[in-house]
């Protein structure tokens, strides 16, 4: 069973093997609002965890979206950059934003689970 | 940075509380951002339909005086004189140096002028007003008084319905009626480019009001977030974005609002150097721009023509919901004002092209009879 990590800036990853995908959470996507734009990196670029991995824009403002874990961009998602209200929609399914090939597929450990990630929202209310 | 416990709330606070508002800080208030459908989808029922705003952060003050128009010329380039009774008028306050103090609606309502100013300059406009007019005009300020935007082609429905005789008021009219039992002053006008009503209200009336608007089956909340994109698309400059004390009226775009005889007269604070602007064209203007591509512009942005160099900034920039995609204005040297001239918008390091267009992106539906 895949596992998901999730950050304190609120982006998530899936661990599927040895590649990870990549995408906000929830709590993320109603903070931003709709979103009208989503600027993905190219393929085969090269990420360190905490390196700026996409941009998103909202009606009000632009944000940076952090990468939680080390890799190479491997796949985008084009049907986010083409519909960034799929992201409003289904933050954790079909609005994932990059798959990318983990450096270290332990990496993720350090970061929250699902239930410590819901705790960490609550604190901030 | 202002501390939460700071903010005011408008007297309609715990209304959108009730309505699961999204609050902001916004003019040191705790203001709606939006409510639960979001600021695209109240932008959308706003063109479409029609939503009900609360605006009561902004200023509404009284004017009084037998000179009171003739006063109030002293401070604005607009003809207060010969407004007539019922009648209302945009216009701004000037510096000496003809930049912008803010832009304020202005009614005439027979025994006095009716004022409503910005939520940010309130304070300020108000000291202005009333040391400059000190002796020839009383100022009278209406802090507890709630102000509601009706906006959308479906307004004049449903005042028609709570107060008949608002349907058949024309674009910038203003009287005093009873809307669901509560004695207002409205105003056909409003700042969403679509037909719409500005409602005044006392502080004993305001709540039931509000309830009875929202109660109209056609009537949906919508916050600050949809008003600025509405602004936008109708090309309706925003005071600190767009305007401010160091952008002259000529400058942007705000001619039309120079009354024939101030142009002639002058007499108002700065009108030698907005008037030579005038007469000989100013060296920038606010513009619409529109990207080519999907990223939006903010305010700040640079602005090259095509090769590179800087001819200005933007000054507000966004999402335009019924545009379908990203719009902006800004200021660029005039040589590059025309309509159809291509530039570019530097968005995070990158040159992304964009087209000067002529204002508003969507076209004003005011009623006019």
């Amino acid at each position: 069973m895949a596992i998901t990590r999730f950050t304190k800036e609120h982006e998530w990853v899936r661990i599927e093997g040895d590649e990870g995908v990549v995408g906000i959470t929830s709590y993320a996507q109603e903070q931003l609002g709709d979103l009208v734009y989503i600027e993905l990196p190219e393929i085969g670029a090269e990420i360190a965890a905490g390196d700026q991995l996409a941009v998103v824009e909202s009606v009000k403002a632009a944000s940076e979206v952090y990468s939680p874990v080390s890799g190479t961009v491997a796949a985008t998602n084009q049907a986010v950059a083409d519909n960034p209200a799929q992201v409003n929609a289904d933050p954790l399914g079909e609005g994932w934003f990059v798959r990318l090939k983990l450096r270290d597929p332990d990496e993720a450990e350090g970061l929250m689970d699902e239930d410590a990630y819901a705790v960490y929202c609550e604190g901030l209310a | 940075m202002t501390n939460a416990q700071d903010l005011k709330r408008t007297p309609l606070g715990s209304f959108h509380l009730r309505l699961n508002a999204k609050i902001v800080p916004f003019a040191g208030y705790e203001m709606p951002l939006h409510y639960e459908e979001g600021i695209i989808t109240e932008h959308a029922y706003t063109r479409e339909h029609v939503s009900l705003f609360d605006v009561s952060h902004m200023g509404q003050a009284i004017l009084r005086g037998a000179d009171a128009a003739a006063a109030l010329e002293t401070l604005v380039p607009g003809d207060i004189q010969d407004l007539p009774p019922g009648k209302m008028r945009y216009t701004v306050l000037t510096n000496e140096q003809g930049g912008i103090l803010d832009d304020l609606m202005v009614g005439n309502r027979g025994s006095h002028l009716f004022l409503v100013v910005n939520a940010s300059r309130k304070e300020h406009d108000f000291k202005h007003i009333a040391e400059r007019l000190a002796g020839r005009a009383q100022l009278e300020l209406l802090p507890d008084h709630a102000l509601l935007a009706l906006q959308g082609p479906l307004a004049a429905q449903v005042m028609g319905r709570l107060s008949p005789p608002a349907r058949h008021m024309m674009f910038m009219t203003c009287e005093n009626l009873t809307v669901a039992d509560a004695p207002c002053c409205v105003a056909r006008s409003g700042y969403t480019g679509e037909d719409g009503f500005e409602i005044s209200v006392g502080p004993e009336d305001c709540k039931n009001l509000a309830h009875a608007l929202i109660e109209e089956t056609e009537v949906n909340p919508a916050g600050l977030g949809a008003r600025d994109t509405l602004r936008l698309e109708a090309g309706l400059p925003l005071y600190g974005n767009d305007i401010d004390e160091t952008t002259t009226p000529v400058e942007a775009g705000l001619s039309w609002i120079i009354g024939k005889r101030r142009r002639e007269e002058g007499g108002f604070p700065g009108s030698d150097i907005i008037l030579r602007q005038l007469a000989e064209g100013a060296t920038r203007r606010l513009v619409g721009l529109k990207p080519a591509g999907r990223v939006p512009a903010r305010a700040h942005t640079i602005i090259t023509d095509e090769s590179g160099n800087e001819i200005g900034h933007v000054t507000s920039g966004s999402y335009g919901p019924t545009v379908g995609g990203p719009v902006a204005m800004g200021y660029v040297q005039t040589a590059h004002a025309q309509p159809g001239t291509a530039v570019r918008l530097m968005v995070r390091g990158k040159p992304e092209p964009a087209q000067v267009v002529k204002l508003p992106f969507v076209p004003h539906r005011y009623f006019k009879g």
